[in-house]
C-alpha cells in the first residue's frame, strides 16, 4: 500500500536506529509521552521498543478517548437503549468497556438493548431515516479527529429535518489533556516523574493544526515533535526529541509534513465551531475533573442532543479500587506497575479502560509486550 | 384387471417454496424432501438403502472421528457458502489427524420460513463438494424449529477415517527446534466474510479458500511421515493455531512476519477493517510442523500441490516456559502473537 | 481513535462521496471535509472521512528524511 509500506521499511528503521543511537548522550536518559494511541498501538504493534536504546523510554498518555471516558457515560449510554429504547450506534470500540455492576454495551446488548455498531456517523444517519418510528442516538467519541464528522452528522440531519436522531456527545480535547498532565504535581515536580518531551498525535493534528502545541512548547519548555502514524514516522520524531533536549530547545517541530500544516483543516475547525462548545468541566476517566477539556452541543442544535432530549443525569461512578489506571494515564506508572494486570485485570476480563481498547497502555502490553517482563533470565 | 394406480404426487416447490413445519413432522412431507432433495443430490449407495443409519466394512487401523457445526453468516459469500464450508471442514479436521477421510453424515436443523431456493443451492454444493473430494455423506438427520428459534439453517457434519500405520500426528508433539509452515496465503476466508458484510469492494474480488486438504496432506505425510502436528487454522487465525500448539507441547514458537504469506488485498482489508491477518479465519489452509531436517522436504511436497503452491516456513519451535508465540516484525523488533480477546470487533482505534 | 489509513481518490461521486482505492480495496467515503481534493491524490480517511490530502513531495521528502539524506524540517 502506497504511503503505508514505505513508512514501515525494515531497512530504514535499521538506519534510524543507528542515528538514534548515536544521538543519545552516554549518562543521560530520556523520557518521552506519546499521547496518541495510535501511536501506543503502532510502537507495541511493530516492537519499535527494540529498536531504541534502552535510556529512552516510551511513557503512554491519554490518547485514548474510549480509555478516558468515565464509567457514568457508559452507564448513560446503556440506559438510553435499555431503559429508554433507543437504537444506539456506536464504534465497536465502546462495546466492552467496563461500566457499573459489571455491565458493558456488549452485555447490555445480549440482554436485548438494540445496540448496533457503526462505522461512521453517517451509518448512524442512515439508521434513523431507516427507523423513523423509533429514536435513534448516536454515542460520539473522540479528540478533534473524530468530531468533525459528528458535527457533519448533525447538520446533515438538521437539514434532512430528521426529528428521531440525537448524539450522545462524549467529544474531548487534546490540548486540554496535555496541559493536565503538565500541570499533575508529578510532572511539575521536576524530580519525580519528569517528561523531556511529547510526541504529538497525528490526525488530530490534522484537524487542529502544529499551532496549539506552541503554547505548551513554550509555557513549560517542553519539546513537541509531531509524528505520522507509522513506526518510522515516530522513530524519526524520537530522534527529533533527542536533538531538541540535547540542544536544549523546545520547539514544535513537525514530522509529519505531508498531512500536517500549521492550521489544520480549516473547513473541520469551522463545522466543529458551528455546532459544538465547550464545556466549563468534564469527567475522564484516570484524571478526575479536568476543565474546558470537552465540547457539547450548541443550544441552537439542542433537539440533537441526547443529553438534553432524554434528560440523562450524570453520576460519577468510582473506579475499581485496585485500578491503576489513573496513574497509567498521566504515565507515572507503567501496566506492569499495576497489581491487578494480566491477572485479574486481562483484555478478556477488564477492569479499567487501559485494558479495553486496543489502543489502551495496558490492552497494547499484554497484547504485544508482556513477553518482555517474562523473558527467561 | 386395471393396473395399480400411482398417486399423484406434487413436486416440491423449490424456487419458491418454504420449509415449514410438516417438512420435520416424520410423516408424508418429510420423506419427500428428503427423497427429492437429500437423496437425489447425495445419491450413493448407502443412502439408497434408505436405513435410519450406514453400514461400511472398516479398514484396519486406527480410526479417527471428527465433528463440526456451522452456523456461519451470510450463508453465501464470494468463493463458497454453509453447504461447502461444512464438507469442507470435517474432511480437514479428520484429515489433520493424517487420517484419509472416509465416509461423511449430514444433520440439518431448519428454520421454519427458510427458503426451499436457498436450501436446495446448499444442499447441491454440498453434494457437488462431497463428490469433488470423493468423501460421500451416508447419512444424515433434518429437523425443523419453529420460525424465530433458528438462524435459517444450521449444518453438523461428522466424518470418519482411518490413520495410516506409523502416522502419528497431534497436537501436543512439536519438539524444540521443529520448524513451522503454513500451506498458503492467509486470512482470505476471514476477509471475505467481513469484507461481503461490510460492503467493501475490490478490485479483483477476495474468494473464501474454503477446500478439502485431504489430499494435500496424504502428499505430505507421504513426503514425511515423520511429520508431528496439522491443524487447520479455522475461527481465531494462526494465532489460535500457535497458541493451542504452545499450550499442548509446552513450547514457544518464533515466527517472522515477512515470512507469512498474505495477500495484498486481505492486507488492505484489513488495514481499513482494523485487522490483524493473523486473527483472521481460514478454511483451505493448514499449520504443519516438522522436525528440522524434514521442512524442506516438506515444503516441496506442499508447494507440487495446487493447494499448497504459495507454502512457506514461517518459523520455529523454541523453549520457552510461558508458550509465548513471538513474532520478529517487519519493521525487526519483537512482539507476541497472542490469543484473541473476545469476539473479533474491527477497530476504529 | 486513530486508526486512519492513507488512500488513493478514484472518482468523485454525487455531493461529497467518492470511490476511494486502498492496496486495491475500494470503498466509499466522504470528502466533505477536504472538498478540494481530486481524483488521483491521496487522503487521510478516518471514519468514513477524509481529514487531510497528502502531500507527495512532503511525503518524499520524509523518506529520505529517514535515510539521514536532508536535514529536519520544522
Amino acid at each position: 500500500m502506497k504511503y503505508v509500506d514505505e513508512f514501515r521499511d525494515g531497512e530504514l528503521a535499521r538506519v534510524l536506529a543507528e542515528r538514534i543511537a548515536r544521538a543519545v548522550q552516554p549518562g543521560r536518559s530520556y523520557r518521552f509521552m506519546e499521547f496518541c494511541g495510535g501511536h501506543t498501538h503502532a510502537i507495541s504493534r511493530y516492537g519499535v521498543t527494540d529498536l531504541l536504546p534502552a535510556t529512552i523510554e516510551m511513557v503512554h498518555g491519554p490518547g485514548c478517548p474510549v480509555c478516558v471516558l468515565p464509567i457514568g457515560r457508559i452507564d448513560n449510554a446503556i440506559a438510553l437503549a435499555l431503559e429508554h429504547g433507543a437504537i444506539l450506534c456506536t464504534y465497536a470500540d465502546t462495546m466492552r468497556v467496563p461500566a457499573s455492576g459489571r455491565s458493558s454495551l456488549m452485555r447490555a446488548k445480549a440482554e436485548g438493548a438494540d445496540i448496533r455498531m457503526v462505522y461512521s456517523a453517517a451509518d448512524a444517519l442512515r439508521i434513523a431515516r431507516e427507523n423513523s418510528a423509533r429514536e435513534v442516538v448516536f454515542f460520539a467519541i473522540g479528540f478533534e479527529t473524530t468530531t468533525p464528522p459528528t458535527a457533519i452528522a448533525i447538520l446533515e440531519a438538521e437539514r434532512a429535518g430528521l426529528a428521531n436522531f440525537s448524539v450522545f456527545c462524549n467529544h474531548v480535547l487534546t490540548p486540554a489533556a496535555i496541559a493536565n498532565i503538565l500541570e499533575s504535581p508529578q510532572v511539575r515536580d521536576i524530580g519525580t516523574v519528569p517528561l523531556d518531551g511529547f510526541v504529538g498525535p497525528a490526525h488530530v493534528s490534522c484537524v487542529i493544526g502544529s499551532q496549539p502545541y506552541e503554547y505548551f512548547a513554550e509555557e513549560y519548555a517542553k519539546p513537541v515533535v509531531i509524528a505520522g502514524f507509522e513506526p518510522l514516522d515516530v522513530m524519526q520524531a524520537v530522534l527529533m526529541l533527542v536533538e531538541q533536549v540535547n540542544d536544549g530547545r523546545h520547539e514544535v517541530e513537525n514530522e509529519f509534513t505531508r498531512a500536517v500544516t500549521r492550521e489544520g483543516n480549516t473547513k473541520a475547525k469551522v463545522l466543529v465551531a458551528e455546532v459544538f462548545e465547550l464545556r466549563r468541566s468534564f469527567e475522564w476517566r484516570g484524571l478526575g475533573e479536568v476543565p474546558y477539556s470537552a465540547l457539547r452541543i450548541k443550544g441552537r442544535y439542542g433537539r440533537f442532543d441526547a443529553e438534553r432530549r432524554f434528560g440523562i443525569v450524570y453520576r460519577s461512578v468510582a473506579d475499581n479500587k485496585a485500578c491503576e489506571c489513573g496513574a497509567i494515564l498521566r504515565g507515572a506508572k507503567r501496566p506492569k506497575d499495576c497489581k491487578v494486570f494480566g491477572t485479574v485485570c486481562t483484555p478478556e476480563n477488564p477492569l479499567g479502560s487501559c485494558m479495553v481498547s486496543s489502543e489502551g497502555a495496558c490492552a497494547a502490553y499484554y497484547t504485544y509486550g508482556r513477553f518482555r517482563d517474562r523473558r527467561a533470565a | 384387471m386395471s393396473a395399480v394406480k400411482k398417486d399423484y404426487v406434487r413436486p416440491i416447490d423449490f424456487k419458491g417454496g418454504r420449509v415449514d413445519m410438516s417438512h420435520g413432522a416424520g410423516g408424508r412431507a418429510m420423506a419427500q424432501l428428503i427423497d427429492e432433495l437429500f437423496l437425489a443430490a447425495f445419491d450413493n449407495e448407502w443412502l439408497r438403502h434408505l436405513n435410519d443409519q450406514a453400514c461400511f466394512a472398516v479398514p484396519t487401523g486406527r480410526m479417527v472421528m471428527a465433528t463440526d457445526s456451522h452456523v456461519v453468516s451470510p450463508l453465501f459469500f464470494p468463493g463458497g457458502d454453509i453447504g461447502c464450508l461444512a464438507v469442507h471442514g470435517t474432511i480437514n479436521d479428520v484429515a489433520m489427524s493424517g487420517a484419509t477421510p472416509l465416509y461423511l453424515s449430514a444433520t440439518f436443523i431448519l428454520e421454519e420460513g427458510f427458503p426451499l431456493a436457498d436450501l436446495q443451492r446448499i444442499v447441491e454444493s454440498m453434494a457437488a463438494a462431497s463428490q469433488a473430494a470423493r468423501v460421500p455423506v451416508v447419512t444424515g438427520d433434518t429437523k425443523v424449529v419453529e420460525k424465530g428459534k433458528g438462524d435459517g439453517v444450521f449444518i453438523t457434519t461428522t466424518g470418519v477415517g482411518i490413520v495410516p500405520e506409523g502416522v502419528d500426528v497431534s497436537g501436543d508433539r512439536a519438539r524444540p527446534g521443529d520448524k513451522v509452515l503454513v500451506s498458503g496465503t492467509l486470512g482470505d476466508h476471514g476477509v471475505a466474510i467481513m469484507s461481503f458484510r461490510e460492503n467493501l469492494e475490490f478490485e479483483t474480488t477476495i474468494r473464501s479458500d474454503t477446500a478439502a486438504l485431504h489430499e494435500l496432506v496424504a502428499c505430505m505425510v507421504d513426503a514425511v511421515p515423520g511429520i508431528r502436528c496439522l491443524r487447520d487454522p479455522t475461527r481465531g487465525g494462526l494465532a489460535a493455531t500457535l497458541n493451542e500448539f504452545a499450550r499442548q507441547s509446552r513450547v514457544g514458537f518464533r515466527i517472522r512476519e515477512r515470512d507469512v504469506p498474505v495477500k495484498p488485498e486481505v492486507n488492505a482489508a484489513c488495514e481499513l477493517l482494523g485487522l490483524d491477518p493473523l486473527n483472521v479465519a481460514n478454511e483451505g489452509k493448514l499449520v504443519a510442523i516438522c522436525p528440522p531436517g524434514d521442512a524442506e522436504r516438506l515444503l516441496a511436497a506442499m508447494r507440487a500441490h495446487p493447494l499448497g503452491a504459495d507454502a512457506a516456513i514461517i518459523g520455529e519451535a523454541v523453549e520457552d516456559p510461558h508458550r509465548f508465540v513471538q513474532m520478529e516484525t517487519g519493521l525487526g523488533g519483537a512482539r507476541i502473537v497472542d490469543w484473541l480477546a473476545g469476539e473479533q470487533l474491527p477497530r476504529i482505534c | 481513535m486513530c486508526l486512519a489509513v492513507p488512500v488513493r481518490v478514484v472518482k468523485r461521486l454525487e455531493g461529497d462521496d467518492a470511490l476511494i482505492d486502498a492496496g486495491g480495496v475500494r470503498k466509499q467515503v466522504s470528502l466533505a471535509l477536504v472538498p478540494e481534493a481530486r481524483e488521483g491524490d491521496y487522503v487521510i480517511v478516518h471514519v468514513g472521512y477524509a481529514i487531510s490530502r497528502l502531500d507527495p513531495d512532503e511525503a518524499l521528502k520524509t523518506l529520505a528524511l529517514f535515510a539521514g539524506m536532508a536535514q529536519s524540517p520544522t
